[in-house]
């Protein structure tokens, strides 16, 4: 039997006024379990807390109830003087009569009847109410980086600078993700290589930070402190320690016919190649799909040129096994293919083109050395029409729902260095809406239109069609009202973009949950929008959702800073209040796993001892750590074996009896 | 409205849950929004903590009315908890005329801890449906009335 | 809006099934309607005349008996709006009307060209006639 203290705080006048304390103090004495009642006008002051340690010292209390404010105000203050007085904190419970009671009712009689029945409800929980302790569980102190774009560069170096080691995995050869394939960068039109690979070389030379490139996350185990993650590392079919990165094995490799992805196949490169010229690290792979030693078996022209031996044909898959404290998704995007949109012609034209490819166009590393160049014929275009919401803000499923939001900056920004840089081209872009909210944005916009004198068309193209080496452009000008036919020599499409592929794998192994478009979604969409729900998990980056290189920087260094604070910590402290499987209860159904938003629950075979006999039974075990205390669990079990400790079935019917007695 | 009516006091739980719709009710408290006294609130971590068995203990101990308050659709704390909620109360409402009590005695709704007069309306609003139902005959365990005609 | 124009709008939108306010006036299927030419009120602008109630307007135009049904319109649009299913319906609209038919036997004489396949004309009838 529970020896149970209720104090009723007076709260000056706020309680005290429409409540008659001393009634429900009286009634209180006579609720089972109840050995000491008393009141104080402040129970929250100094001098309450001191009455409430002092009456569970004399009277040997195991739990109290205090009748006051709502437990969202005082609840701590209370717990830490029944600490401090040698009570198990969670021995505590409120009956909120002031927000809850005096504060909503006018009527006396009424409002000290309803307190009452608040009260009588709390220590009838509270006779149920068993000590909790809040478990403990190590931190490794090294964090996990998926993703090498600017994204997880960021993170990575944040994480690195307060001290911590980190590790990227990126399944690309080198790191730099998109942004390394973009030329300037909107609203500055500063180079993208020219701010990227100062962070990319920062990032291999730092003694914190470990790179994994062509690599891959195979499984991730564990939970918040303790991931344990096996990593594939590819087999590059060289040996990266020894390779000088000279690239005279890319230069003499004679297969010339794999598409080159960094270049968005507008060229060619050798089976043996190295994505671009600035590539962390700076070491060749072999695709084994395009190389002819491994199609043929004839060949190895590679390892005869290579002046440092390092071609290692017989290379293997590597696993790599590893420990983390946490881990931030920066798995980023890709644009989406345009097969449903067969009405731009993207497919029968080579000179209609998506916006990373006329980066790449545009780029003087590219494979037109930065000349604005038709693909068909490498002739000068004189009109040029660009497309905007390819793909984006389309309900049909042909395409995505939401707005690609980085498509109206971009389109504007080649608009406009294409009028700088030839100011005898033609450029008309076809909009439906033009969102440009950002620091310097709309002004960037305007410019381009104002001081460019680039055509902006509101409305859409229908359909483009190539014709006698033209292509030909209809479209509608809704503020004119009338349908253009634009003959142009290039069509560049503002394509929507989509999350990687790998994301909705990635979010199985960690169970951090996607939303329908596969981009990951956060705690809170407004006060934890780096965190994903998932403890240890961090979001960084358009993994998240659309967002520029501003935004992307700005998001990888808040989840950094989330992730510094996790690793900060030695122990941590979990929820006590947490659900908790009675394993001879437990029938092994998998309910519960299955509704758990955290995958805290697993199931293990256990061996039970009944009548003399030994059986092996798959039961439930909840990991503390993981679990948030929701207690979906409990509801689904059939077999009454999941329950929440703090908030027990038996608590929330004896409470729901104490208010219908 | 007879006389029974007047005389009739109901008595309404609510379970709310602790990030959104308790928060609410204590907006509502803080903002002096008021609502009748026969709402007592029980606190809950979610409402996906709410089992089906709650609400008909609820019913069976002489409860006249069970209203359930989560946080909005897409903003649950535990992010999903309170679909879970709306599904297992849509099923648990579906079969309450097999029981006997009218679904109106029982609701669904989601407060924000923004919304104090969304809170106070609600209760409001569920109070007087309740009225107007008047007492719970059914499923009541007869013992359980008995401290009452004291 | 007018009660009169509310319900003939209502009645537009439940012959197309079709919902008007889905439409972000991108203009897509005036951009790529090949009747365009020939079309006074363009199909973008009966999407949002429907929005706003001016159906007399709509079924006084010429654009419904010019609109080739080719749904082009529809495949191409964004939002699933289908302005060729709203044409339709106006034109439904007009000639469930006694006496409006737009095609009478009596004028198929003068229009009969070799060239035109038989089941053309009875199309015709089909969207032309009561």
């Amino acid at each position: 039997m529970q020896r149970i203290g209720v104090f009723v705080c007076w709260c000056g006048t706020n309680i005290a006024a429409t409540v008659d304390i001393d009634t429900v103090v009286e009634a209180m004495k006579y609720e089972p379990g109840v050995v000491h009642a008393s009141d104080y006008q402040y129970m929250c002051s100094e001098a309450g807390q001191s009455k409430i340690k002092q009456a569970i010292k004399e009277h040997n209390l195991t739990g109290i109830v205090v009748c006051a404010c709502s437990p969202r105000m005082h609840e701590t203050t209370f717990r830490k003087a029944a600490k401090a007085a040698g009570l198990n904190q969670y021995m505590v419970e409120i009956a909120n009569i002031r927000e809850h009671c005096a504060w909503i009712h006018k009527d006396r009689k009424e409002a000290t009847e309803k307190a009452v029945v608040l009260a009588r409800t709390a220590v009838a929980k509270l006779n149920l109410n068993t000590p909790l302790t809040p478990g403990e569980s190590s931190v490794v102190k090294r964090a996990l980086v998926i993703g090498g774009g600017i994204a997880g560069i960021q993170s990575a170096l944040d994480i690195a600078e307060a001290g911590y080691e980190v590790d990227i995995v990126e399944k690309q050869p080198t790191i730099g993700g998109k942004m390394a394939q973009l030329d300037k960068t909107f609203p500055t039109l500063d180079c993208a290589a020219c701010i990227l690979t100062p962070k990319m070389v920062d990032a291999a030379s730092h003694e914190n930070i470990n790179l994994y490139t062509y690599s891959e996350v195979d499984s991730v185990g564990g939970f918040v402190g303790n991931f344990n993650v096996k990593i594939r590392k590819k087999a590059r079919s060289v040996k990266a320690d020894i390779c000088s990165g000279c690239g005279i094995c890319t230069e003499k490799c004679p297969s010339r016919k794999a598409e080159n992805e960094f270049n968005l196949g507008l060229n060619k490169r050798g089976a043996i190649y190295i994505p671009f010229a600035q590539a962390i690290p700076n070491v060749p792979v072999i695709d084994r799909d395009q190389c002819i030693k491994f199609k043929t078996g004839k060949c190895g022209l590679c390892a005869k040129v290579c002046p440092a031996d390092a071609i290692d044909f017989s290379q293997q898959d590597e696993i790599v096994e590893k420990q983390y404290g946490a881990v931030v998704l920066a798995t980023g995007f890709n644009p989406i293919k345009l097969d449903n949109f067969d009405e731009f012609g993207y497919s029968q034209s080579k000179d209609v083109i998506t916006s990373l490819e006329l980066e790449r166009i545009m780029n003087a590393a590219g494979p037109t050395g930065g000349k604005l160049l038709r693909p068909s014929d490498n002739g000068h275009p004189h009109t040029m029409v660009f497309v905007q919401c390819v793909g984006s803000r389309d309900t049909t499923g042909c395409g995505k729902t939401y707005c690609s939001k980085i498509c109206c900056m971009y389109t504007a920004k080649h608009a406009m260095l294409i009028r700088e840089k030839y100011p005898d081209v033609d450029v008309h872009v076809f909009y439906i809406d033009v969102r440009t909210p950002g620091k310097n944005f709309d002004e960037f916009y305007r410019r381009a239109a104002e001081d460019y004198g680039v055509n902006y068309i509101k409305g859409m193209v229908g359909k483009v069609a190539p014709t006698n080496g033209k292509l030909l452009v209809q479209g509608s000008d809704l503020i004119a009202d009338r349908q253009l036919v634009i003959e142009a020599d290039m069509v560049v499409l503002a394509t929507a973009i989509e999350p990687d592929q790998t994301a909705k794998s990635l979010a199985t192994m960690l169970t951090a949950s996607i939303d329908t478009n596969n981009f990951f979604t956060e705690a809170h969409p407004k006060l934890r929008p780096v965190e994903s729900p998932t403890a240890g998990v961090f979001l960084s980056g358009v993994c998240q959702g659309p967002k520029d290189i501003p935004e992307t920087v700005a998001q990888a260094s808040a989840a950094a800073v989330k992730v510094i604070g996790l690793l900060s910590k030695d122990k941590l402290m979990c929820n006590p209040c947490v659900a908790n499987s009675n394993e001879l209860l437990c029938n092994g159904c998998s309910n519960c796993q299955h509704v758990c938003p955290y995958g805290a629950i697993d199931y293990v075979e256990k061996e039970f001892r009944a009548g003399g006999k030994t059986s092996l039974r798959r039961v439930a075990q909840v990991n503390e750590a993981i679990c948030q205390g929701c207690g979906a669990c409990t509801v689904v079990c059939p077999s009454g074996a999941m329950d929440l400790k703090g908030f027990t079935n038996q608590q929330i019917m004896a409470e729901v009896d104490a208010i219908c007695r | 409205m007879s006389i029974e009516n007047k005389e009739f006091k109901p008595l309404i739980v609510a379970f709310c849950c602790n990030w959104c719709s308790y928060a609410g009710a204590d907006l509502a408290g803080t903002s002096r929004l008021a609502y009748p006294a026969e709402i007592k609130i029980i606190r809950v971590p979610c409402s996906c903590r709410v089992n089906p068995m709650f609400v008909l203990r609820a019913f069976q101990r002489g409860a006249d009315g069970v209203i359930i308050a989560g946080c909005h659709p897409g903003d649950c704390h535990y992010t999903t908890g309170n679909y879970y909620a709306r599904r297992r109360m849509t099923l648990l409402f579906s079969m309450l005329d097999f029981f006997g009590i009218e679904k109106e005695r029982t609701r669904v709704d989601w407060v924000s801890a923004a919304e104090g007069v969304k809170f106070s309306t609600v209760m409001n609003d569920f109070s007087k449906k309740i009225h107007e139902l008047g007492e719970n005959r059914r499923l009541g365990d007869l013992r359980c009335k008995m401290p009452i005609e004291k | 809006m007018h009660q009169k124009t509310q319900l003939q709008a209502e009645t537009i939108r439940l012959i197309s099934g079709t919902n008007t306010r889905k439409c972000m006036k991108c203009g897509k299927c005036t951009a790529s309607c090949p009747a365009f030419a020939e079309m006074d009120i363009s199909p973008h602008k009966f999407v949002s005349m429907v929005e706003h109630g001016e159906i007399d307007k709509l079924m006084a135009s010429k654009s419904i008996w010019k609109c080739m049904s080719c749904f082009a319109c529809v495949e191409r649009c964004p939002r699933g709006v289908e302005p060729a299913s709203i044409i339709e319906a106006v034109r439904q609209t007009v000639i469930r009307k006694q006496n409006n038919n737009y095609l009478r036997p009596e004028n198929i004489p003068e229009l009969l060209d070799p060239k035109i396949p038989q089941q053309a004309l009875v199309s015709a009838f089909r969207k032309y006639s009561k």
